[in-house]
């Protein structure tokens, strides 16, 4: 097995994964405290329609799919100050909107689209060295706004509406947060690809919320946790020639779901209110 | 209201009035309160006592009137207030301890977007802290904490940034009785530095400290003194019998006795 690390396309998968899991740590972290998953998911899926819409004007798929994933995020960001109880069925419209776009745009473009599987599920043992570099940005990019933002982040996330007393500006603050998600989920794309993005996104920061009693623990263990995870799936992958994508998410979840019980223990029996 | 003309005014509604769905959530609220007052306002759930309240914080912009906090708009003066929304709207099992909670509550205070916490925020929250007596639970993650604790680790974060005006949405309702005894201790030492204003549909857990009451249900009915009257209980409440029948003793409607809220001992 260890002599796969010889193997360039190896090294780089690891290290997309690597990249990933932190980006996925630091904002799975908030997704899953502000508990917008779901939110994440519309995010993903309208850029498959971005994806469809690369292929029909001839640009780079992941260039159509950064655009639609950014833009959907600041309109879901506009919507959420305008009308925050509709917003559930906005994320499943916008879900079902981006995926049919995606479809027209694919049938109605010449030729066939040769890495559509690979948008959809994800290979991490293809990830070109370039992409590593704009990963690498991307992810420091990521962590260097949080880093900043960080006290007001936590507040926002935490009580919004005591963020508008002080003066914070939530709103702007969730931009910012939604636009970020966008960023996280256009990179996971390569990754484990559009339908399996949530998963990585939230699984190892549910995961590491069942031990850690700050954002800041909670960001670090979610990290850590993305890269066992990605790591192992990519190994099982490699070992036993299966879907890295759909490995990655399968050992996240088992994990996931195994840990559940034991939060049970911790919290039980500890006074509710 | 020629008595109180000579006090400093820190909150000030004017014919406020706001709709929502067609009809009237608050209409015609005028309410002036004092420095230093301990002043509840009651009414019936849906009455609009929170909304009241958002309105005071500017989180809600009325349809007209106008609201002065302390001379200038609330959004101008929010520096100054101090909010302990209700306990329904928390996330407790979000991963934050009592020390890191009540340290938000500085962030208001801070000139810079980018700016971060000073040890001068820290000393704030420390004294908050004891104020409220949570100072032991300081590591503590508030999912770990009881009811009452966690209430007042939220009054804590409110007092951390040292507000002039303090507000409170329905304080009472998720602790037992002893611990709403020792939690009106705590305000009456609190009014000696802020204003107060409380709010709460349970007029049995009030405090005897309360200066002012006000009933809001639509509109406001006040007498500016601490007493409840029939008017404004009939005014306020639709069927008066129906909130007798609701746990209210009836030693608490007025017989103008100065000290209408001795009930609780």
């Amino acid at each position: 097995m260890i002599e796969a690390l010889g193997f360039e396309f190896f090294r780089n998968a690891l290290i997309a994964g690597l990249l990933a899991s932190i980006a996925c740590g630091v904002i799975g972290s908030f997704v899953v405290v502000k508990r917008m998953a779901s939110l994440a998911g519309g995010i993903s899926h309208a850029a498959f329609g971005g994806i469809g819409l690369g292929y029909f004007l001839g640009i780079d798929p992941l260039a159509g799919a950064a655009v639609v994933a950014l833009g959907t995020s600041a309109g879901t960001a506009w919507i959420r100050m305008k009308a925050h109880q509709h917003l559930d069925t906005l994320v499943g419209a916008v879900w079902a909107t981006g995926m049919a776009a995606g479809i027209l745009f694919i049938y109605i473009t010449p030729g066939f689209a040769p890495d559509l599987f690979s948008y959809l599920f994800g290979n991490i043992l293809i990830v070109p060295r370039e992409t590593l570099l704009m990963m690498a940005v991307l992810t420091a990019g990521i962590c260097g706004i949080v880093a900043i933002l960080y006290p007001r982040l936590v507040a926002v996330t935490f009580d919004e509406e005591y963020a508008s007393v002080m003066d914070l500006h939530p709103d702007r603050i969730m931009v910012i947060l939604l636009l970020l998600t966008g960023l996280t989920v256009v990179m996971l794309i390569q990754i484990v690809g559009i339908i399996l993005v949530i998963a990585l996104l939230t699984l190892p920061a549910a995961t590491a919320r069942l031990f850690s009693h700050s954002m800041k623990r909670m960001i670090v263990s979610a990290s850590l946790l993305g890269i066992i995870f990605t790591t192992t799936g990519i190994w099982l992958s490699y070992a036993f020639d299966i879907p890295s994508g759909a490995t990655i998410v399968i050992v996240s979840a088992c994990v996931y779901f195994g840990a559940l019980p034991l939060q049970r223990r911790i919290q039980g029996h500890r006074g509710s209110v | 209201m020629g008595s109180v003309s000579t006090k400093t005014p820190v909150i000030e509604v004017d014919h406020v009035y706001l709709g929502q769905n067609g009809h009237y959530v608050l209409e015609d609220i005028c309410l002036t309160i004092n420095e230093h007052e301990f002043h509840a306002i009651i009414g019936p759930n849906g009455g609009g006592k929170t909304t009241l309240l958002k309105v005071i914080l500017g989180l809600i912009r009325p349809d007209s009137g106008t609201v002065r906090v302390m001379g200038g708009t609330p959004h101008e003066m929010r520096a100054h207030l101090g909010y302990v929304p209700q306990f329904r709207t928390f996330d407790f099992q979000f991963p934050i301890s009592v020390q890191d909670m009540v340290k938000s509550g500085r962030l208001g205070h801070l000139t810079s977007p980018f700016g971060r916490l000073s040890p001068e925020d820290t000393e704030a929250a420390e004294e908050a802290m004891e104020t409220m007596q949570i100072t032991h639970l300081k590591n503590r993650p508030i999912h770990d904490i009881s009811g009452g604790e966690r209430q007042r680790a939220i009054i804590a974060r409110a007092l951390a940034g040292k507000p002039s005006v303090l507000l409170l949405d329905e304080p009472t309702v998720y602790v037992d009785s002893p611990t709403a005894v020792r939690f009106y201790d705590i305000l009456s030492r609190l009014r000696e530095t802020m204003t107060i204003v409380l709010v709460t549909h349970d007029i049995s857990a009030l405090s005897p400290d309360v200066t002012h009451i006000s009933c809001v249900n639509g509109r406001l009915f006040t007498h500016h003194d601490n007493q409840i009257t029939d008017d404004m209980i009939t005014g306020a409440y639709p069927c008066p019998v129906d909130i007798i029948a609701h746990g209210i003793p009836h030693r608490v409607i007025p017989d103008h006795d100065n000290r209408v809220f001795g009930g609780r001992k």
